[in-house]
């Protein structure tokens, strides 16, 4: 931790800070939405901020992969006209939480992945990233220590953490710095603040338990071991099929490619939608074969996408433990209590002597 | 929100002309097609191309001509659905639009120095074909070639022509059966797994190329398991759904592997494990 990178804003200047942002840019922020929902939306004024949230409905995602984008303008007219498209806008994210950080950091490593996403990587560009520490839970659906998430480490442009009468704010990019130079309401940091972030941090350590019975270290060999397990069998009967779950999480990036056109019949775009691995049409090829037709196989390709199959592919897991699909499954299927029983399940098998 | 035209999207198209449409049975047609801009299509037997009518939609086919013809390509598309149906509707000389090629492709490095046997059921014989032409251009890098082909009924019978060359070249075993045959049928009738123990093959150096429905693989697996064929000689095109052919859309993923990115050609040593995958 060096001190350089540090800065210091007093509590009380926090909507200055946000008002600041406000004055020079678009701002999208956690807002309350009753009932105790969240959305990410743009804001006006730094009154309209919730500090304080739970994870919002649906992930920051949604700025940098739109549940519509347009990929292609057509028209048909004399000559075929088709212009490849990318939609986007300067904006500032304040307030993201390090679980959805880690939701960006695994969408950049499918979209950055070859052949490269150009949308994406292009909305990217012009997205600054406010980081927002939690120093406790959200609720009790969180699993964010779990996978890691709970703690910043890259991925943002600054990261706010709460300390006594001020925030501390981590600068990690040149965007972030300009950002304090622009608004100029910060004071340089001092041995003294990080030493309360370094308490601050270890105090952490205690507060954020590992959520699941196992260490994310064993993960791989305990899915290598559950394809069959029974508890895939036991969601058959609960999943409804809905898709709310890969709706809300932060690093489902499935999506179905469709086109409409205008009145003309002649001219119109293509584009991209968010789609599910847990709808029915999802995996059905020519013929009507459907290759994860049960639910059950659909909850668990679910499951291992989070927690294996990527490990494969990208060296990484794909669930940031935000909490998000248990706290919106209709059906009450929760992501912790799966993985408990896939342990419970596994625990008369070889890696048992490791737990 | 800002719209800009980015010519580098992984989305863009390239104008195509269809320079020829054949009917090969009464719901597969032939398309030549050729580029606007006289680029030609640098692929390798096995991979595939996303084929668009704008306002109708995108869907994934594999190139079954030969990739040394550098004058145009061809595909062979069923009627099923809704752009398949609109692709029949076209003429000569309509315009539509293409990206890839994607995929892996049939290791031809590999296999070259081999014997080859192709196993084809129905409409898999589209994509083997190319990998057929490509090694009848290359005759002699390649050991014995065995060519099966099964379907339905002789009705569904794809590539007569062709087919019929290659059953009387003296270099090409080929043997051809249908499920139900009509009065006219001559040859085999019965599944194509009936006509893999008759093939006089060296297990050690022959490589199988295997191409058809879904329900066909197991049971060639088998076959071949029983001829002695080492399982990573067993190369295997799958067919999945795909919307974006690159490894992004998720529609195609067989457990870890993206169908589009990582296949369709798979050897039997890398999905034997896999649920899912037949």
């Amino acid at each position: 931790m060096k001190v350089e990178q540090y800065k210091i804003l007093e509590k009380s200047k926090i909507n200055d800070f946000i008002n600041s942002l406000i004055s020079f840019s678009k701002v999208a922020a956690p807002v309350y939405k009753g009932y105790n929902n969240y959305a990410f939306q743009e804001i006006k004024s730094a009154d309209e901020v919730s500090l304080k949230y739970i994870p919002t409905i649906i992930p920051p995602k949604k700025y940098f992969m739109p549940q519509k984008e347009t990929l292609l303008k057509f028209d048909v007219n004399e000559d075929l006209k088709i212009e490849p498209v990318v939609e986007y806008e300067n904006l500032v994210l304040f307030g993201v939480h390090t679980c959805d950080i880690a939701g960006i950091k695994c969408l950049n490593m499918v979209l950055s992945d070859k052949p490269k996403d150009t949308g994406y990587l292009i909305r990217k560009k012009h997205i600054t990233i406010i980081g927002l520490e939690c120093n406790d839970y959200c609720d009790e659906y969180a699993s964010c220590s779990f996978v890691g998430a709970h703690i910043p480490t890259t991925g943002y442009d600054l990261m706010f953490t709460e300390l006594s009468d001020y925030f501390i704010v981590h600068i990690h990019s040149s965007k972030g710095s300009d950002i304090i130079e622009k608004t100029g309401l910060f004071k340089p940091a001092e041995t003294v603040h990080i030493e309360e972030l370094k308490a601050l941090r270890n105090n952490k350590l205690k507060i954020f338990n590992n959520e699941v019975p196992t260490e994310r270290r064993y993960l791989p060999d305990l899915f290598d071991r559950s394809f069959n397990a029974s508890v895939w069998k036991e969601l058959e009967t609960k999943c409804l099929s809905c898709g709310n779950c890969t709706a809300v999480c932060p690093t489902c990036y499935c999506f179905d490619i469709k086109e409409e056109v205008d009145l003309t019949l002649k001219a119109g775009e293509r584009y991209r939608v968010w789609f599910s691995c847990q709808l029915d049409p999802f995996a059905k090829v020519a013929g009507g074969i459907d290759f994860r037709r049960e639910r059950s196989a659909r909850q668990r390709h679910r499951f291992y996408r989070k927690f294996r199959y990527h490990i494969d592919r990208y060296g990484m897991i794909f669930c940031t433990g935000c909490g998000r699909c248990s706290r919106t499954c209709m059906a009450k299927i929760n992501l912790k209590e799966v993985l408990t029983s896939l342990i419970k399940e596994s625990e008369a098998k070889i890696w048992r002597k490791w737990l | 929100m800002a719209q800009v035209v980015i010519k580098d999207s992984p989305y863009n198209l390239k104008k195509a002309r269809i320079l020829d449409i054949k009917s090969l049975t009464e719901k597969e047609k032939l398309f030549k097609i050729a580029f606007e801009n006289s680029s030609w299509l640098d692929f390798e037997p096995g991979q595939f191309i996303m084929v668009s009518l704008m306002g109708i939609g995108e869907i994934p086919v594999s190139i079954c001509s030969s990739p040394l013809n550098r004058h145009y390509f061809e595909i062979c598309v069923r009627a099923v659905g809704k752009v398949t149906n609109s692709l029949h509707k076209l003429n000569a000389g309509d315009i539509i639009g293409v990206r890839g090629p994607y995929g892996n492709g049939f290791p031809i490095k590999m296999i070259e120095g081999h014997d080859l046997l192709i196993i084809a059921g129905g409409l898999g014989l589209a994509p083997l074909r190319s990998l057929i032409l490509y090694a009848i251009d290359n005759r002699r890098d390649f050991g014995e070639i065995h060519i099966l082909f099964g379907c339905k009924t002789p009705g569904e019978l794809l590539f007569a022509d062709e087919i019929e060359e290659w059953s009387k070249r003296l270099d090409i075993h080929f043997a051809c059966t249908v499920d139900r045959a009509d009065p006219d049928w001559k040859g085999n009738v019965g599944l194509i797994t009936s006509l893999i123990p008759g093939v006089d093959i060296d297990p050690a150096r022959t490589y199988a190329a295997v191409v058809g429905p879904p329900v066909m693989y197991k049971f060639v697996i088998k076959e071949l398991l029983a001829k002695g064929l080492p399982v990573d000689q067993i190369l295997l095109s799958f067919e999945r759904h795909m919307k974006c052919g690159m490894g992004k859309c998720g529609r195609c993923q067989i457990q870890n592997l993206y169908c589009c990115k990582d296949g369709p050609v798979f050897t039997f040593k890398e999905i034997m494990d896999m649920a899912e995958a037949l």
